[in-house]
């Protein structure tokens, strides 16, 4: 499944990279939110676990906030608030 | 929410755990059937074992070396770079004990430009990949198929490059040619013939590989193996390595969480601290391999010992299987963490029934054997950290069936064929030629690191030049 990046409403985006292994998500991640508005949320959808160890620690160091953390079995859906 | 249960749920009860059950069941079941077969089988085991703890660990801390250099390049992370640190700080400790019992079963490799240059397209490798050599192993555990592709890739790739001739030979230099027909070598094996044997008798033979203790005229001291070889050559490095990504890469995101305006000497420990837990996971993991990959080294001098043999090839024959031993009559038998080379042996193997002569070169023929894979004893610690890390992704609700992107696949086959194509030249991958040398006393690991930095670093800008590439072709509106 090839990744889809798309603008779902009013300053909420949503990243799909399910099927990617590192470094994919991590560097789509950071892309998109470049790509957003400080404020904006992204909902962002993988399936790599090590991908998620990155993510975490990218949000931390940029100070955005990661305030929902969904675990689907096996895939995974995050929520972030660009800072 | 999934992956969660109630603390009255019976553990059984979720198909994950009772599949993770199974799984280990399955490593019991044919460990006894192994032992019933011969209880000389426990040498293989043992690597057996240990590689079900790796893949236990690796998984649980979502622990890939690739990502130690790579995420400091692609997303400025240095999580793994800092698990990577404490495993090998760790490690070292936990090897000089062994060293000093007697029971180290440590080779340094040679020295030379071949370790850098092998290091760097190791590097370059893994960012396409996904993960390390290991790292590919455990992700396999967690139903990952495209690391299952890296995996195949690394194999056949190492078998094929490791027996080619022909036009790869016009690769080599003639004075290697003219120093590999001088070594005296037994009729079978044609040293002068095929690029990788060429390379190995003509120029890596000529070089020496040793250990820092042995440079500073302290071999086989107690003082050499402590200070020179877990010291110099481990720990102080380690403890440089973590300032660096300390002030590099943390102390910014650090401050500014904290607040503070200027940090005293007791707010830079806390943050060295900080960055160091903070991925806790990651941490432990890095605590529980660097102490279980001294314990294998351990165990197996131990049982080397105990059988009264120097390589798994004397057992072997003593069982009474001959087939696919080198003729030194040994067969690949590190005696610590490794990965490459019985995936190489996987490969040759399966090249070897399919009508390939692949015996008549120095790194099957002369040094590491083919024996066949359910006699292969580090094959299986690659197999066990598969089964180890699909039991801690089951029971973690992580495991999934993954099919790759094409884009994924691609990338899996012609990263792993380079990790493979790397791993042979600078004679290993980020464990066997890296993680168990520096650890060991042998600096040749940093010099393979510093190749396997640069290469990750081109790596990433050729990565990232890709992902802005794909982005130009799909220019609609909400294309990254």
């Amino acid at each position: 499944m090839a990744m889809t990046f798309n603008k779902i409403g009013d300053g909420e985006w949503k990243l799909n990279v399910c099927g990617y292994t590192c470094p994919h998500p991590q560097m789509y991640t950071k892309k998109a939110l470049q790509k957003m508005e400080g404020g904006d949320v992204l909902i962002l959808e993988f399936d790599n676990p090590s991908s998620g160890e990155s993510i975490l620690a990218m949000c931390e160091a940029e100070g955005n906030d990661l305030f929902d953390k969904q675990d689907l079995g096996g895939s995974f859906s995050w929520k972030i608030r660009k800072a | 929410m999934l992956g969660m249960q109630s603390a009255n749920t019976p553990w059984l009860s979720k198909s994950n755990n009772r599949y993770a059950a199974g799984v280990v069941f399955f490593v019991i079941v044919c460990s006894i059937f192994a032992l019933s077969m011969d209880p000389r089988f426990l040498y293989l085991l043992v690597y057996a074992w240990f590689g079900v703890v790796y893949g236990l660990l690796l998984q649980y801390g979502r622990f890939c070396m690739a990502s130690a250099v790579r995420d400091l390049f692609a997303v400025k992370v240095p999580r793994m770079a800092v698990g990577m640190m404490i495993a090998v700080a760790l490690y070292s400790v936990v090897a000089t004990v062994v060293t000093l019992a007697g029971f180290s079963t440590f080779h340094p490799n040679a020295l030379g430009w071949h370790i850098m240059i092998g290091g760097a397209i190791f590097g370059f490798g893994i960012v396409f990949t996904g993960g390390c050599a290991s790292g590919s192993l455990y992700k396999a555990g967690e139903g990952n198929m495209s690391s299952m592709l890296v995996i195949l890739a690394i194999s056949f790739s190492q078998a094929i490059v490791v027996s080619a001739s022909g036009w790869w030979d016009s690769m080599v230099p003639q004075s290697w040619v003219s120093s590999a027909a001088a070594k005296d070598m037994p009729s079978e094996l044609s040293v002068t013939q095929g690029w990788f044997d060429i390379f190995t008798a003509g120029y890596v033979w000529d070089l020496k590989g040793t250990t820092t203790a042995e440079l500073l005229g302290m071999g086989g001291t107690a003082s050499g193996a402590v200070f020179a070889n877990a010291f110099l050559t481990a720990i102080l490095p380690v403890a440089v390595i973590l300032l660096l990504l300390y002030k590099f890469y943390f102390r910014k995101g650090y401050v500014r969480r904290t607040g503070k305006t200027a940090m005293s000497m007791k707010d830079e420990l806390a943050g060295l601290w900080a960055m160091c837990t903070s991925s806790k996971n990651t941490a432990i993991a890095g605590i529980g391999l660097g102490i279980f990959a001294g314990l294998h080294m351990y165990v197996t001098g131990a049982l080397r010992d105990y059988y009264g043999i120097l390589n798994f090839g004397d057992l072997l024959t003593a069982m009474g299987y001959q087939s696919g031993l080198s003729i030194q009559d040994t067969v690949f038998d590190p005696g610590y963490w490794y990965i490459t080379t019985q995936e190489a042996q996987w490969g040759g193997w399966v090249l070897h029934q399919l009508g390939v002569e692949n015996m008549g070169n120095i790194y099957f023929g002369l040094e590491n054997g083919l024996p066949n894979p359910l006699l292969n004893a580090p094959g299986f610690m690659s197999i066990g950290i598969i089964l180890g890390a699909s039991v801690m992704a089951l029971t973690r609700g992580e495991f999934k069936w993954k099919k790759p992107s094409v884009e994924s696949a691609i990338f899996a086959v012609v990263g792993g064929t380079l990790m493979g194509i790397g791993a042979r030249i600078g004679m290993g991958c980020n464990i066997g030629a890296f993680f168990a040398t520096v650890t060991n006393g042998d600096p040749s690991g940093w010099i393979y690191l510093l190749g396997m930095v640069i290469g990750s670093y081109v790596g990433v800008k050729v990565f990232a030049w890709w992902m802005d590439w794909s982005a130009a072709r799909n220019q609609s509106e909400c294309a990254l």
